[in-house]
């Protein structure tokens, strides 16, 4: 369609190349705005939170290094290592959603005419404010009269105060973060399924296989890189989880908050609320190297199990 | 077992066709529980404060009552957070498209000495958590006598190293010829990008800008740090205090998280394909 009008332009373009090329001086003006901007709101700031993480910062007055004491008092910090495990439990739990987001995925895409519908349910979730679905939960969560107690009542089990005790909150927590994630994780998936050959599909069942044999072995191999990317993706949001926390604990439930908080929580504690930036910054740099080690690890696995067609 | 298999195919083909009832039975218990806890909410908003806490509760509210929104609204500058959360979207999303459209192109068209190495530290800072940004952000902003304003919630979401990564990728996968077409008739290198190639990029464009309004909306944790006075407050603060002052009055909390929700909600009514293809093209940068 198009080349009968270009053809012609390509062919002088290439021989005027040389000429009507843009200059490195016009480079420089498209990119000043970003490289000033990254360079000032995020370069520098990383520097400093990485050179703060070996400082004592009080409020007020000059900081004074203190060489890795930040790190030796986190690590030895009871409330540093609850954080850590339950970010690290927070973060199992909202991988048990990366599944459940496989097999409705493959459900949504089968779905024909009711797909656009289930796909903006199944997202609505994603553009609620956070803190109104933190509000929410809670609300369903409540141990007295909660709607999950109510209905848990009517099989005849007991139900708990959820956010309350401290024994089930992160649990609490997860099921609203995979509930919250979903969406998105079937979005990014939805993609990836509609790459898959249909014709695999026709071949499969002429061989006389059954809708979950084709699911196992041509779906899910070929999916492996979406489920990958799913996977890397909810690792790293699981490890900044704050919103619920700040939302569903603050204020109401002050023993289930100390159990309870995550790694972010406890950044933004120490660095805002106490203001105590030389251990927020260390904590700030943990979560980093949390978030890189789980990556890499990530990366080293997906040799094993995801398939590069 | 038979039948299902051979009508598999048919059922698989887009927009119609046979679809076999199981799918649907799965997806529509699936859906149910994804709505019920807005179901709750709805339903919650219209009860009164003790018929809301009662034992076992009730389903459908006893009587409609209005009182949650009449509450809220009369305790919670509603609109001026409103247009504090909708003005820091807009500058945030114009200030980023443009910016990282920007320098997109020059990274995607335009040879310069050291692009590698710059594009390649935009990459780095694209794998840092924000986190590791804010004490930074936070002093710089404290510095400029900004904590407390408008602009503070948009500056650092001016400038995005993914927003740039995705609008490179948008240039350097569009055929030169245009471009070239464009410089022979004597069009000059903005020109070039204004008329012809930022056009082109309008799907990309627009899957940004869902994006960077997605995350501007719904972000809590820096509007709480440069807001300490509650000044200027968007909805995800305004409506966290909303939590402590009203603790218990259910109905209340619920109506305002709905209200404060809603916006966002139909604008993504009303713009699903960006926000499906937005979502799909990038994953939600958290």
């Amino acid at each position: 369609m198009t080349s009968t009008t270009t053809t012609p332009a390509r062919r002088l373009g290439r021989r005027r190349a040389g000429v009507s090329e843009p200059g490195a001086g016009w480079a420089l003006v498209f990119i000043a705005p970003a490289v000033i901007g990254l360079a000032a709101l995020y370069l520098w700031p990383f520097l400093s939170t990485f050179v703060k993480s070996f400082q004592d910062v009080p409020a007020f007055g000059p900081a004074t290094f203190v060489g890795a004491g930040n790190y030796t008092a986190l690590l030895g910090d009871e409330e540093f290592w609850k954080a850590f495990g339950n970010s690290a439990l927070y973060t199992a739990i909202i991988l048990l959603g990366v599944p459940l987001a496989v097999v409705l995925a493959a459900l949504v895409e089968q779905a024909g005419r009711g797909r656009a519908v289930y796909r903006v349910l199944f997202f609505l979730p994603v553009v609620t404010l956070p803190v109104a679905v933190g509000m929410v939960w809670r609300f369903i969560y409540n141990g007295d009269f909660g709607l999950l107690n109510t209905v848990l009542a009517w099989f005849g089990v007991h139900g708990q105060f959820w956010v309350a005790d401290a024994r089930f909150t992160i649990y609490a927590f997860g099921v609203v973060g995979i509930w919250m994630s979903l969406g998105i994780n079937m979005i990014i998936l939805g993609a990836g399924l509609q790459a898959v050959p249909k014709d695999l599909y026709e071949a499969a069942s002429l061989d006389g296989a059954g809708r979950v044999r084709q699911f196992f072995h041509i779906t899910v191999p070929l999916l492996t890189p979406s489920i990958f990317f799913v996977t890397i993706l909810s690792v790293i949001g699981a490890l900044q989880m704050f919103d619920l926390i700040f939302v569903m604990l603050r204020g109401v439930n002050n023993t289930a908050l100390a159990d309870s908080k995550t790694i972010v929580y406890l950044f933004y504690e120490k660095a805002f609320v106490q203001f105590d930036q030389g251990y927020g910054a260390a904590v700030a740099i943990v979560l980093l190297i949390v978030i890189m080690i789980a990556t890499a690890v990530q990366f080293r696995l997906q040799r094993r199990w995801v398939f590069y067609g | 077992m038979a039948e299902s298999v051979r009508s598999a195919p048919r059922g698989r083909r887009r927009g119609g066709g046979p679809v076999t009832w199981p799918v649907h039975a799965v997806l529509v218990v699936a859906a149910l529980v994804m709505v019920t806890p807005f179901a709750w909410q709805i339903l919650t908003m219209f009860k009164t404060t003790p018929e809301a806490s009662r034992v076992p509760p009730t389903v459908l509210p006893e009587e409609f009552s209005g009182h949650a929104f009449a509450t809220f609204f009369g305790t919670v500058p509603f609109w001026s957070m409103f247009a504090v959360s909708a003005g820091a979207l807009v500058l945030r999303v114009a200030g980023q498209l443009a910016v990282a459209s920007l320098a997109g192109y020059a990274f995607a068209r335009i040879p310069f000495p050291g692009r590698e190495a710059v594009f390649g530290l935009f990459i780095a800072m694209l794998m840092v958590p924000s986190q590791l940004f804010l004490i930074g952000q936070y002093e710089i902003v404290r510095g400029l006598g900004m904590l407390d304003t408008l602009p503070a919630l948009a500056i650092p979401g001016l400038f995005s190293a993914f927003g740039t990564f995705l609008m490179r990728q948008a240039f350097r996968t569009m055929p030169k010829d245009y471009e070239e077409a464009a410089r022979l008739d004597g069009a000059g290198t903005f020109q070039v990008f204004w008329h012809v190639m930022l056009p082109m990029a309008r799907p990309t464009l627009a899957a940004l800008a869902v994006l960077t309004g997605l995350y501007s909306w719904n972000d809590l944790l820096w509007p709480l740090i440069v807001s300490p006075s509650g000044e200027n407050r968007p909805l995800p603060v305004g409506l966290a205090g909303l939590q402590g002052q009203f603790g218990t009055d259910y109905p209340t909390l619920m109506a305002g998280a709905f209200v404060c929700s809603i916006p966002l909600v139909v604008v993504f009514l009303v713009l699903q394909r960006q926000f499906f293809a937005g979502i799909a093209s990038s994953g939600l940068k958290g």
